[in-house]
């Protein structure tokens, strides 16, 4: 069975390593600056105390304030299991760094995000509309779509 | 012993003028041979000649070899597979193959929600169908939308993009219930006339 890493301890070790890349440990996950997302990630793919190889999932939630993008990271290396999280304000244009050079998983998870939810991956290859069809208006998901 | 001015009737020698009368008559009328009766050669043939209407007989045909396609979009799909399986056995209805192309397939059977994205497929293999076709729009979705009618990505009703013979309701459908919407296409062939389609 996978561990799931206490986030207080990697928090902690990740204000060490990265200062100011912490922005706070909610129970279950860490929610990370935006801007310092792509060097959390390849501190935690790259390290070899935890090595995260594998992006298990890459979602979305939209809090009307803000936008949470949620990472489910494993590592198959030392079978441990991370959530991050990211926060955008921007309700017009939200951006968030990608990460498909880090993870190839990504790609199609932050394409299926940018569909239904409106965020924009900021240096994905390919960010183009994935399960709904060239020119809908709209992203759905978003909790003011109709 | 003889009694004057009455002749027996049956004397000896009368007898015997009687019996050359019949076999004079009988040689006479036997002078041709008397044809065999072969009547009974033509009864194969007559058994097996029906009259009927052209309109009958192709339906009859039409009906009884319906060659459905391979069509599952979603749940509604299990039902149809398990309707084509063993136990309840669409080949009784002379529906024994699933075809996979649309060019060999005479009755598209929808199971399942129809996308928006998958609307143009689905159209394109309503199209590809050769002539006479036939459709079953099976579920609640295909029927209408069912529970996601008011989506943005469903088509509410098979009937937006293509014609529609027979709708069988069902959150899925059992596949006794499939099985009638199938007899009543055959019905609905039945009725039909290559005169007008």
């Amino acid at each position: 069975m996978t561990v799931s890493l206490d986030c207080e301890q990697v928090a902690k070790r990740l204000s060490q390593e990265l200062p100011g890349s912490v922005v706070t440990v909610e129970k279950p996950a860490i929610v990370i600056r935006t801007e310092r997302l792509r060097e959390v990630a390849e501190f935690l793919r790259g390290n070899p105390d935890f090595e995260f190889n594998y992006l298990a999932n890459l979602t979305a939630v939209d809090y009307l304030d803000y936008f949470e993008v949620v990472y489910h990271l494993v590592s198959l290396t030392h079978n441990y299991s991370l959530v991050l999280k990211v926060r955008c304000y921007d309700r017009v244009k939200p951006t968030v760094p990608s990460v498909v050079d880090i993870w190839r998983a990504a790609d199609f998870q932050e394409r299926e995000v940018y569909d239904l939810m409106g965020i924009v991956f900021d240096g994905h290859p390919n960010l183009k509309r994935l399960l709904l069809w060239e020119g809908f208006v709209g992203h759905p998901l978003r909790k003011d779509y109709l | 012993m003889e009694i004057e001015g009455h002749e027996p009737a049956l004397s000896a020698w009368n007898i015997d003028v009687l019996e050359g009368k019949r076999i004079e008559e009988l040689r006479v009328a036997s002078q041709q041979p008397i044809a065999d009766p072969d009547n009974w050669l033509g009864a194969e043939l007559r058994r097996n000649i029906l009259l009927t209407t052209v309109d009958y007989a192709v339906n009859w045909a039409r009906s009884r070899s319906i060659f459905p396609l391979m069509f599952g979009l979603a749940c509604c799909a299990f039902e149809m597979i398990a309707t084509a399986a063993s136990r309840f056995d669409i080949a009784r209805f002379g529906m024994d193959i699933f075809r996979w192309s649309p060019r060999q397939a005479d009755l598209m059977i929808v199971a399942g929600t129809i996308t928006w994205k998958m609307a143009p497929a689905v159209k394109l293999i309503y199209e590809q169908m050769a002539e006479p076709k036939w459709v079953i729009a099976m579920g609640a979705c295909a029927i209408s939308g069912g529970t996601f009618r008011e989506s943005y990505s469903v088509v509410p009703g098979l009937n937006r993009i293509v014609p529609v013979d027979v709708y069988v309701p069902g959150c899925p459908p059992r596949p006794e219930g499939l099985i009638h919407g199938i007899r009543l296409i055959h019905r609905k062939i039945m009725s039909e006339s290559i005169g007008k389609r």
